[in-house]
């Protein structure tokens, strides 16, 4: 009895010696978080996330002041990157994707004032003065900062469209006979 | 004319095979050797056998139950019958029935569904009824009897193989000790094997199923061949049952060579016990072993290179349990790391280098 | 010859009987063609035509426009109804602009380009822009424009032309009968083509299920000691284009390479027939053979079917279903694609239309896996559909992407053998659509930041000039920051995007 105890005693101080040492001797630098977190984020200064650009968000981010679920242009690719950078677990539950949207200028009500094209920090919209505008699709990330200096309403955003090019199948959905069980996991 | 909604893609054709198609058919290459044995054992073996298969078929429809899972067509898939089939043919036919009643409940309730039901469990829930019935109930798990063929002289009548099933009346005449565990016991008084194997009927006696043991232990010939069965059927593949085999022979075979005064011979090892049900039935279940062709020789080597030792060197005479599930348990990282080369890349999974032509 | 042996692979049992004896038919012209500006892989066609235009027989109504694409052709003679969006011969039913064309009944041909009179004197760009020119695609399936294919020997040293007439889909025997019938047909093709490529030899891989085809096409080949035709083994996918390299040749195309890097251009048998029409007569590729089988049609054949005739009429002409139809597949049934109805037309990549019944089809119920391993066996690309399948179930698609579901080529076998139907193929399709929008995503992510970053370092530069200037005009004020005032950067900003 004894000697298990005295053993075990004497292995936990001597693994957990090793440990410490191991902390402090194979630490690794910490990263400069805030320009990785910023190299993640799409860069337009959109400002939907409700900072005043994408590096403030990243500065929030690295703080662990900001959810990470705020860059609607980024969509489910930049959420997935920051949650794997910052190694916390993406809660997409709350994240409604709204899908891909691009926004579209209504050709008749448009008067081309050219107020959206110094709005839009990708130069994604094509036009000149009293001429009418419209968007660049490819180059639209569909931060939507367009949508409110327009004067007359003109923009509005529209879901990126299906094609035959984009189209994909959607996941299975099973008829299943047994196996699933309907709450919890499994593992 | 309208087309069903597009619900699923490719490909629309199918093979024939099925779930219950492949369990059937381990059934069906049981039967011969289940059949002969208990023919060898008698009523009491017939009794415990169903009883046996019908508590992992209660067991099984409870668990569902509880699960809020459709219950007879999970039970029409005959895992649950195959379970309690395997089982009864790893324990003493003389047993009384609670031993099958309880093993049942470990094998379906603890070791399957527990883990999520059919195709979620890490460990063969035959083998962890068995085992667990063995640690708890050494003395009911290993009173074995030598063979008294139906309607033999001696051998017990259906009323008295309900004394002995259902009241617990063992008659204290009968018991015999497995060959194994024989050898074991004479080895730990100091008699070594060579002298102990005199007393062990000769191999091809054993191979027929002459001798002490569970239902499926004995008849070595007529496991063998529901083995081929299933081998022929492409239900089972040889990688599994070779190399368990290979495995255990060549270990054994070795140390028989080096010191014969302690280590039986590879051919003992190979008809004795329940090797052949092992090889053949149980390290053989889908669920618990690996899936890729490489992963079944390296996990088979391992069942073998346990049974031999665990035989050899631990407190039991025979490993065939423990040593699968053992294996069970590595069965997921074997996989992990036996993963199929893919086509145009190498076995790290980066493309190949284009030959020079 | 020696063969190599392929991995995994299935027998499904084949069914080609119902219309392997079945002389090819040809299908009395439509009412109406609907035909598509993109038949194949690249961009749409660029339209040519216009409501009430006149066209003739082989009239181009459509030019291939970027570097892969290819263009359309009028198959007879009519006017154009319109050009409208019409739902096209895919899945997700959604529609593709389609130009409708009646035709008039008199099938009258254009003026052709003139046939090349002595291809194998004529230099490689003369014929490739004769089967551009004739909007010829792989008729395989995969319909990619041949012509980028034919192409190919100028970037590299090619050794084999490969025919593909391996036909390892159930059903189908549409190259089955090309090949009896037209043998020499496909023979001259393959030699022009084999000239325009440079390679010095000709394989044509034929599987041992067609006897006559591979006597037939050995006979017709037998002038020509370059070209030898070869019987591989029956085994589902021997037809994929890198497994038949490698039962032929025992040669591995890398991941992300291509066959002809390893010097081997593969194409289909019947592509090989349209290069020889389009060369030989200046025939663009306007029908096709299409076989029309499955339990659910009364009269199953092999039918010579213009560009454009809708499904629907294919069927009618066919006898009509003589049961409903479960699926209704264009293409095999193993990587066909389910038609969303049969008012879509029959493409250049149509080499089949099934109507399958429920029995054929044996599809049931999922249930759990039992992990049996089967579909690792049968996998020829060697992946482990099982621990794949469980990743994509989770969401894991990083998890799925490590194990290679992009190197999954959607061939079927692990659905087709899986004892628990589990629909493997339909995960990994999703999984590799998921994975292409992120990709896609990523992409279009990076293209914003560098447009965003362009922005600011032209308006930074705008600022430093309009400062510059400023202070060159008034050098009194120099000590006072430069106007910021809201119309002033407008300005700059204006005369920036200017």
């Amino acid at each position: 009895m004894l000697i298990a105890i005295g053993s075990l005693t004497i292995m936990g101080i001597v693994l957990g010696g090793l440990l410490g040492v191991a902390a402090r001797f194979l630490a690794v630098e910490e990263n400069p978080l805030e320009e990785e977190l910023k190299e993640l984020l799409p860069g337009s200064q959109c400002g939907q996330c409700g900072y005043v650009g994408c590096s403030q968000y990243a500065a929030a981010l690295a703080k662990g002041e900001a959810p990470i679920t705020l860059c609607p242009p980024g969509g489910k690719v930049v959420i997935e990157a920051l949650a794997k950078k910052l190694g916390v677990t993406a809660d997409l539950s709350e994240h409604e994707e709204k899908g891909p949207e691009h926004a579209f200028i209504v050709e008749d009500l448009c008067i081309g004032c050219t107020r959206c094209i110094r709005e839009c920090s990708t130069d994604a919209i094509m036009g000149a003065n009293k001429l009418m505008h419209t968007i660049i699709v490819d180059a639209c990330h569909g931060c939507s900062k367009c949508v409110p200096v327009c004067p007359t309403d003109a923009i509005v955003m529209v879901p990126v469209r299906v094609t035959l090019r984009n189209w994909h199948w959607p996941k299975p959905e099973i008829e299943q006979t047994h196996s699933e069980p309907k709450v919890g996991h499994a593992h | 004319m309208s087309i069903a909604t597009i619900s699923k893609s490719g490909p629309f054709a199918h093979g024939f095979n099925s779930v219950q198609k492949t369990m059937f058919t381990v059934l069906l290459a049981l039967v011969p050797a289940t059949a002969f044995n208990l023919y060898l054992f008698g009523w009491p073996a017939i009794l415990l056998f169903t009883v046996t298969v019908g508590a992992c078929v209660a067991v099984e429809a409870g668990c569902l139950m509880l699960a809020d899972r459709p219950v007879r067509a999970t039970l029409a898939d005959y895992s649950a019958v195959l379970t309690g089939w395997l089982l009864a043919m790893s324990l003493p036919p003389w047993a009384p029935w609670w031993v099958g009643v309880l093993a049942a409940v470990f094998a379906i309730a603890l070791a399957k569904h527990a883990f999520g039901g059919i195709g979620q469990n890490v460990f063969n829930p035959a083998m962890v009824g068995r085992t667990v019935l063995l640690v708890s109930f050494p003395v009911a798990m290993t009173a074995w009897v030598m063979p008294h063929p139906l309607f033999s002289s001696g051998a017990p009548g259906l009323a008295e193989a309900i004394a002995i099933t259902f009241g617990g009346h063992m008659p204290d005449t009968v018991s015999a000790a497995s060959a194994l565990g024989y050898i074991k016991t004479e080895l730990s008084r100091g008699i070594p094997v060579t002298q102990s194997m005199a007393q062990v009927p000769d191999l091809m006696d054993m191979a027929r199923g002459y001798r002490a043991g569970s239902l499926g232990e004995t008849s070595a010939i007529l496991i063998l061949a529901g083995g081929l069965f299933l081998m022929a059927k492409r239900v089972i593949s040889w990688h599994i049952p070779l190399s368990v085999m290979g495995g255990l022979f060549l270990i054994a075979a070795i140390f028989h060579a080096v010191d014969s005064a302690h280590f039986a011979s590879g051919t003992f090892h190979l008809v004795s016990g329940a090797t052949f049900l092992g090889a053949f039935f149980i390290a053989t279940d889908y669920v618990t072993s690996p899936v890729s062709k490489k992963g079944q020789i390296i996990f088979g080597l391992g069942c073998g290179a346990l049974i031999w030792l665990i035989r050899n060197f631990a407190g039991y005479p025979e490993g065939v349990a423990f040593a699968v599930l053992l294996m069970n348990g590595l069965a997921p990282i074997i996989d992990q790391y036996t993963r199929p080369r893919a086509f145009g890349r190498n076995s790290k999974g980066e493309p190949l280098q284009l030959e020079k032509p | 010859m020696k063969l190599f042996p392929i991995r995994g692979g299935i027998h499904p049992d084949y069914r080609k009987e119902q219309t392997s004896e079945k002389a090819i038919v040809v299908m009395p012209m439509p009412a109406a063609l609907y035909i598509p500006l993109q038949q194949h892989i690249g961009a749409p066609a660029d339209v040519l035509v216009a409501e009430g235009d006149l066209v003739k027989k082989g009239q181009m109504i459509a030019r291939n426009q970027g570097t892969v694409s290819a263009s359309q052709h009028a198959p007879t003679s009519g006017r154009i109804r319109t050009v409208t969006e019409v739902t096209a011969p895919h899945p997700s039913g959604l529609p593709q602009t389609t130009i409708i064309l009646e035709p008039d009944g008199k099938d009258e041909w254009a003026d052709l380009p003139e046939p090349i009179a002595d291809p194998f004197s004529a230099d490689t760009h003369t014929i490739n822009d004769r089967v551009a020119q004739s909007g010829i695609v792989g008729m395989g399936g995969a319909a990619f424009p041949s012509a980028i294919k034919l192409n190919l020997g100028e970037q590299k040293k090619l050794e084999i032309l490969l025919l593909n007439g391996a036909e390892c889909e159930p059903y189908l025997t549409c190259d089955d009968r090309v090949m009896r019938e037209y043998p020499d047909e496909i023979i001259d093709g393959a030699r022009i083509m084999a000239h325009a490529l440079g390679t010095p030899r000709v394989v044509i891989g034929i599987e041992q299920n067609k006897p006559q085809a591979i006597e037939i096409m050995t006979k017709a080949a037998s002038a020509f000691p370059e070209i030898k035709v070869v019987a591989v083994p029956v085994q589902y996918p021997m037809g994929s284009e890198r497994h038949l390299v490698q039962a032929i040749t025992g040669r591995e195309t890398p991941a992300r390479k291509l066959t002809a890097d390893l010097g081997i251009v593969v194409h289909n048998v019947s592509t090989t027939r349209a290069v020889h029409h389009a060369i030989r007569f200046g025939r663009p590729l306007i029908a096709r053979v299409v076989t029309v089988s499955g339990g659910a049609i009364r009269e199953p054949n092999n039918v010579l079917t213009p560009i454009g005739a809708r499904v629907a009429d294919l069927v009618e002409f066919c006898g009509g279903f003589s049961a409903r139809p479960e699926s209704v597949v264009n293409g095999g049934p193993m990587m066909g694609q389910p038609l969303p109805s049969l008012e879509v037309p029959v493409v250049k990549g149509t080499s089949g239309i099934l109507a399958l019944t429920a029995e054929e089809i044996n599809d049931r119920p999922t249930s759990a896996c039992i992990r049996c391993g089967s579909c690792v066996t049968v996998c020829p690309c060697g992946l482990s559909p099982v621990d794949m399948a469980a990743f994509v179930r989770k969401d894991n698609l990083e998890g799925a992407a490590k194990l290679g579901v992009m190197d999954c080529f959607s061939c079927g076998s692990c659905s087709w053998v899986c004892p628990s139907h589990i629909p493997l193929v339909h995960y990994f399709n999703y999984a590799k659509g998921v994975l292409n929008d992120l990709e896609r995503e990523s992409r279009k992510n990076e293209r914003i930041k560098t447009l965003a970053e362009v922005r600011v370092i032209r308006i930074e530069k705008a600022t430093e000039a309009k400062r510059a200037a400023l202070a060159a005009r008034k050098p009194a004020s120099d000590a006072t920051p430069p106007s910021n005032s809201g119309e002033a950067k407008a300005a700059t900003e204006e005369k920036a995007n200017a």
